[in-house]
């Protein structure tokens, strides 16, 4: 049997709630764009599943829920999704403590591609809310990785067509 | 389950080029922005995309409001007198104060006739709700329960009990994003009610803070001054208060004095607001409910 494809957008739809849930303002610098670390999940991961477009479809989503300029978040996570496509062979052998440096390193490049964005459309801004969740990501990143690859195997074992 | 064969759907595609794939959704996601930025060419997608969205957003809200019920469902017999009765009181102190109100409008009204100028029309109101959801921990931003079914427009203002909270900048059939005073993207015009010396009040991405960047050093502001909006620009209505200055700072060698500024709305306990509807533009369809004459 084939694994499905709705997990891939379930686990973003639900990194969009995780990312929207109201927190106290002094914990919000400190949340993880979740949406990012689920992309670079899938795209590690199940490379022939979840590539470039489904993130730029995955940007537009998270476009939307935040309000922000539409295609934002959609040409980030692209370039997101498309570096992790190009380096994925060499980024699963590597041990957790480099794989969580890669994605430490992708969100702080996100992060820029935004703070440029922002900056190009007059609404730059920096502060604690902008650096904070590149941090929060690199701390988030193992025990993301780990819940989410008791999922993936799960499904995996019911799929013949992965090798 | 529609399944397709691996070959279309699981290795093929990872040996199809990446690069081109990306530079396609680069060129789409740049050109997206570039319409979004420059017009309101994408207005009708985004109001279905947000439409899509409000779901979800009702669904994050639904803890805080589970939890806002059991409060109010719970609450002691007793708490409940207590809160009556001050309520009561309060209603009694506004009644008392509202009558003097309705006189001295009578005056004015009659006094701008005597000048020949146009009376200013009572605004109207609308109660909305504010969703408790986080838009964007570097915007201050937030959704709001109504949108264009209940006649709410893009631009309207928005007040608490206290004083002026933003405007609306997105409106959705069920839905509206609304933007605080403080987000460090908008401004709004202010006087200063001692002496009627106008001036703009920018946010300062801190809930409890604006600033005063335009005000020369021989302007006549003090810490203590209250500012209401002046009207002026067209999108807030007159009279409402902004805030209070906290801070007037002449030590620096700027021609410029900084003047800061705490707003009168309570921005970061707002859970209900009041849309106002400028005197122009009437709901299509009024709400009995939640309107006030």
């Amino acid at each position: 049997m084939k694994a499905p494809r709705w997990p891939i957008w379930l686990l973003l739809f639900l990194a969009l709630v995780a990312e929207l849930l109201p927190l106290p303002a002094a914990m919000q610098p400190v949340r993880p764009a979740w949406s990012t670390l689920v992309v670079i999940y899938w795209a590690l991961m199940w490379p022939g599943r979840f590539g470039v477009i489904s993130a730029f479809l995955a940007g537009l989503l998270v476009d939307v829920a935040h309000g922000s300029l539409l295609g934002q978040h959609a040409l980030s996570l692209s370039l997101v999704a498309y570096l992790v496509l190009r380096l994925h062979l060499q980024m699963r052998v590597f041990p957790l403590w480099q794989l969580t440096l890669s994605v430490f390193a992708l969100t702080l490049l996100e992060a820029f591609v935004l703070l440029w964005i922002d900056g190009a459309t007059g609404r730059a801004e920096f502060g604690p809310g902008r650096w904070g969740p590149v941090i929060a990501a690199g701390v988030f990143w193992p025990v993301l990785m780990a819940a989410m690859d008791r999922l993936r195997e799960r499904l995996e074992r019911r799929d013949s067509s992965f090798v | 389950m529609a399944l397709s064969s691996p070959d279309t759907d699981g290795r093929a595609s990872r040996n199809a080029s990446p690069n081109l794939r990306f530079f396609l959704a680069a060129a789409a996601a740049v050109t997206l922005m570039f319409l979004d930025h420059r017009g309101p060419y994408l207005e009708d997608v985004r109001s279905r995309l947000g439409a899509l969205m409000y779901p979800l957003q009702v669904a994050i809200d639904s803890p805080a409001a589970g939890a806002r019920w059991v409060r109010e469902n719970l609450a002691l017999r007793e708490q409940l007198i207590s809160e009556n009765a001050a309520l009561r009181r309060q209603a009694l102190t506004d009644s008392a104060r509202l009558q003097r109100l309705a006189a001295l409008e009578a005056e004015n009204t009659r006094i701008r006739a005597l000048l020949g100028s146009k009376p200013p029309v009572a605004d109207r109101v609308v109660v909305a709700e504010i969703l408790a959801v986080d838009m964007d921990p570097l915007r201050h931003r937030v959704v709001l329960n109504k949108g264009k079914r209940d006649g709410l427009a893009e631009g309207q203002s928005l007040i608490d009990a206290d004083g002026v909270v933003g405007q609306i900048t997105r409106n959705q059939p069920e839905s509206a994003e609304a933007i605080l005073i403080t987000d460090s993207d908008h401004a709004v015009p202010v006087e200063v009610v001692r002496n009627g010396l106008r001036t703009i009040a920018v946010g300062t991405g801190d809930l409890a803070k604006l600033s005063l960047p335009f005000l020369t050093r021989n302007a006549d502001i003090k810490a203590g001054d209250l500012l209401v909006t002046s009207g002026l620009g067209g999108k807030f209505p007159p009279g409402y208060p902004v805030g209070t200055v906290t801070g007037v700072d002449g030590s620096s060698g700027d021609a410029f004095l900084e003047v800061t500024a705490r707003p009168a709305a309570s921005l970061d306990r707002l859970h209900e607001v009041l849309v106002v509807f400028p005197q122009a533009a009437a709901p299509p369809v009024p709400d009995p409910a939640g309107t006030t004459p």
